[in-house]
């Protein structure tokens, strides 16, 4: 059982070694482009565990945040210039004050409102944007990538580079989280929210938190969007498959650990990439949206969970 | 400590049309073992939720340990020393015995003020309360584990882990053998030898007779009775509330 | 420019589409309100039955509310199959919340892709020939489009209503909804009753989607507009009366009627979503359960 501190030691000089082992041996561009989405992947899904798995809240609105990142990235690029970290961290604030605000309205009522109200955010969301032509509008908005990166090598290098750093951080953070009383918390809320607040544990503090923490990582992982596809618009970054995605990778994954969301987002991530490279991107989301049914039924603990029964049973 | 632990003022309840509670006035003295009766639907798990904080009275006072508690959200009225059990148990199911008593000593004992017990301290008395209950075998279990019997003490060790002062216990008896209701009792009546005053939600009377020094009567949302144990039943609104009906 | 004639058509008009969406919303009332399922991919099932009236109408020329109505026994059988599925899976266990609602989720996305695969991104639409004229009285316009769905849409609710008061069937979906104890103990067994009551909710889809493709042409994603309006009218109706949704349902038809008019379409998707948290907000006693 490791201590947390040393978590994070551990996980900041893996990522580094990753991190350096990838620039250093692999020449073909493709692959920063693909590892992107699938770190951004691990992000939003670790993002949505800490409010999904951890304290039983569903969130559907995944995009609303996500893309809310995005956008303030884009008036952050039209009004100055910044680097991107600092507009990562500005998505990260608004997207947090966004789920602050959704959870204050909805988060008194049962669970299953709040999935509504997510799932309703995400196309109020989408309307505003889609009305506001100061960032494009419907048309969507053109954005230039720098000619120079902050540190050598390329352009979308750099943005992977940062992914990798706020992966870094989300993982630690919801492993942080699990090991602490805040964790413990959260998980009497998950088992019995009822049962929790007659133990005197604040449920509505502490549900405003996760869902402003969730909300503001996945926030975080939208700013860079705009610098890595150039091209922004509503219909694209408030894509349902950001919400399919990051509900279905850490419930594949299994939603108790850390682990599950990187293990769910890995996989799904990797299928998709493939399955859009060689098939087309219509059925790759089918397949995403199967598996996730075949997995809530079938197996709904998740690849985790089913290694921890069999784990389990092994030692009977 | 002088006068009520918990002093209750014309509490009424209704859900839409429906008047569950209705000008409930109830005084209880600390120390005190309360019984609370009253025909199915009277309103007896109304008035614990009302008190407790699990719902909103629509009209009266609450005043608790001299402060009155109306408005005030349950974990602040645990936090202040009013704790209860749940009638159906309520465990954290995914949390082993040791983790389920740890959530209110983290979230109650340490949050209070002055308090700051140290995780070891904190794994000792999860210990000694699951010892008290006769549970320390199973510490490491998840509650699916348990029989009935040890799931209603699993429920009681958890509300007395948050060291309250008043303790209702709902219903915690139901369903069991005669031989496991003495268990709870003997657990209830050595809870109350520690200082803590126990209201006795309960149908079964030999229990309730057996531990009360008081009774309340509640019959269709109103209190009916309230005083020694033999005179309250032996009112005859009691009785036909029980018999008549 | 405020002007008399076109608010009164915007509300007209919003009557008429309020009367439509009670039609859409019908069925969650029955899932949701009734039985406490959260099928949020009830929108994926109109859009079926949008589809399936399309197919027919443009092979067949059949006139599409027939469809709606022939197809319905079939999309019954769906409902019973998918409760079923969600019965084993979830409601058997006891655990209904998160992976309830994923499952849900996941149908209602693999609903939009599948048709979008099939379909394409297209929009359809079908032929009929109360498509295109309207009634007028004064400067009032009632197209006939939109007047025949309203009224389709008060008849099924009306026959719905009847079916639940007066048959034995429904008032076994009325005890159920109210008291899943007091069922078992009259010895009907509730998850059969809750079977069928799952199926007529899915069959409303049927008639709801060939309403709507009458109403508009449609494409794919058109479904997740209806999610926030379904709910919205839900809750604004209390969850489980009809005449409180239906009230609902007129009411966010006109709302939305009046922003599209005066402020443009484009903002009609976020009146549902104001009206749901404004409802969320007012009804907490009715809506936290407890």
């Amino acid at each position: 059982m490791m201590s947390t501190v040393k978590f994070w030691i551990a996980s900041f000089v893996v990522s580094i070694a990753f991190l350096v082992l990838t620039r250093w041996l692999i020449t073909n561009e493709y692959y920063f482009f693909a590892g992107y989405q699938v770190l951004q992947f691990i992000v939003l899904a670790t993002a949505w565990n800490i409010l999904g798995g951890y304290t039983g809240y569903t969130n559907f609105g995944t995009g609303a945040f996500f893309a809310v990142g995005a956008y303030s990235a884009v008036v952050l690029h039209k009004l100055t210039s910044l680097p991107v970290p600092v507009m990562m961290l500005v998505g990260g604030i608004m997207s947090g004050i966004i789920g602050f605000g959704m959870g204050y309205l909805t988060l008194r009522l049962k669970g299953v409102f709040f999935a509504i109200a997510t799932l309703a955010l995400a196309i109020v969301a989408q309307t505003l944007i889609v009305n506001w032509d100061y960032v494009g509008g419907s048309r969507g908005i053109y954005v230039i990538r720098p000619q120079h990166a902050p540190i050598s090598g390329s352009y979308i290098q750099y943005l992977y580079s940062l992914m990798l750093a706020l992966t870094w951080v989300s993982v630690a953070v919801a492993r942080t989280i699990e090991r602490s009383t805040l964790g413990l918390g959260f998980n009497a809320i998950r088992d019995d929210e009822l049962a929790a607040e007659a133990g005197g544990v604040p449920t509505l503090r502490l549900k405003l938190i996760a869902t402003t923490l969730s909300g503001a990582l996945m926030g975080m992982s939208g700013a860079p969007l705009p610098y890595y596809v150039t091209y922004l618009d509503p219909a694209s970054s408030f894509n349902l498959s950001y919400a399919v995605n990051s509900v279905a990778m850490p419930m594949i994954g299994g939603m108790t650990s850390w682990i599950g969301p990187i293990v769910g987002a890995v996989l799904l991530g990797t299928i998709q990439q493939l399955a859009t490279v060689t098939i087309s991107s219509a059925l790759n989301l089918l397949i995403v949206g199967v598996l996730l049914i075949l997995f809530v039924v079938i197996a709904p603990n998740g690849v985790v969970g089913l290694m921890q029964s069999r784990w389990r049973a092994r030692i009977r | 400590m002088v006068g009520p632990i918990l002093e209750v003022t014309g509490l009424g309840k209704r859900f839409g049309g429906f008047v569950a509670l209705q000008n409930i006035n109830v005084s209880v003295a600390p120390g005190e073992r309360l019984g609370l009766i009253g025909p199915n639907g009277s309103g007896k798990s109304t008035l614990v939720n009302c008190l407790s904080g699990a719902l909103h009275h629509d009209s009266g006072g609450i005043v608790f340990n001299g402060r009155r508690i109306d408005g005030m959200p349950a974990y602040q009225r645990t936090r202040l020393g009013l704790a209860r059990s749940f009638q159906l148990p309520k465990p954290f199911r995914s949390l082993n015995l040791l983790d389920n008593l740890r959530i209110p000593l983290l979230y109650t004992v340490n949050a209070r003020h002055g308090a700051h017990l140290s995780g070891a301290e904190i794994d000792e008395r999860c210990r000694a309360l699951l010892a008290d209950v006769g549970l320390i075998d199973k510490a490491r279990r998840l509650p699916r584990d348990l029989t009935q019997v040890e799931m209603r003490k699993l429920e009681l060790a958890r509300a007395v882990a948050s060291a309250p002062r008043l303790l209702f216990a709902d219903e915690a008896m139901a369903g069991l053998s005669p031989s496991e209701v003495e268990e709870i009792l003997v657990v209830l009546f050595r809870l109350n030898e520690q200082g803590i005053t126990i209201v006795l939600i309960e149908h079964i009377m030999r229990a309730v007779m057996s531990f009360s020094t008081r009774l309340v009567v509640l019959v269709a949302g109103q209190k009916i009775a309230d005083g020694a144990p033999q005179e309250a039943i032996r009112n005859p609104e009691v009785e036909r509330a029980y018999l008549g009906e | 420019m405020f002007s008399l004639d076109l608010a009164v058509n915007a509300i007209v008009a919003g009557l008429l589409l309020g009367g439509f969406y009670a039609a859409v919303t019908i069925g969650v009332t029955i899932s949701f309100g009734m039985l406490d399922i959260v099928n949020i991919a009830h929108p994926a099932f109109i859009m079926l039955g949008s589809f399936v009236a399309y197919i027919v109408n443009s092979n067949f020329g059949l006139d599409p509310i027939l469809i709606g109505v022939v197809m319905a026994p079939l999309f019954f059988l769906v409902g019973m199959g998918v409760y079923q599925v969600y019965y084993y899976a979830f409601e058997r266990r006891g655990e209904e919340s998160i992976q309830g609602l994923a499952f849900f989720f996941g149908l209602l996305f693999v609903g939009e892709v599948a048709l979008i695969l099939v379909f394409g991104v297209d929009y359809r639409f079908v032929e009929a020939p109360y498509i295109g004229p309207s009634l007028h009285f004064g400067f009032v316009d009632l197209p006939l489009r939109m007047l025949i769905p309203f009224l389709a849409s008060l008849l099924m609710l009306a026959v719905l209503q009847v079916f639940l008061g007066r048959t034995f069937i429904g008032r076994a979906i009325l005890a159920v909804s109210q008291d899943r104890l007091a069922l078992q103990l009259m010895a009907a067994n509730p998850s059969r009753v809750k079977q069928i009551a799952f199926g007529i909710s899915i069959a409303t889809a049927s008639v709801a989607g060939a309403l709507l493709i009458i109403i508009q042409p449609v494409e794919p994603s058109i479904g997740r507009d209806y999610i926030g309006r379904i709910f919205a009218i839900c809750v604004l109706g209390g969850m489980t009366s009809f005449p409180g949704m239906l009230a609902g349902a007129l009411l966010i038809g006109i709302v939305e009627s009046i922003t599209a008019t005066f402020y443009g379409p484009s903002w009609a998707p976020a009146v549902a979503f104001g009206f749901l948290l404004l409802t969320l907000a007012w009804r907490p006693a009715g809506i936290l359960g407890r």
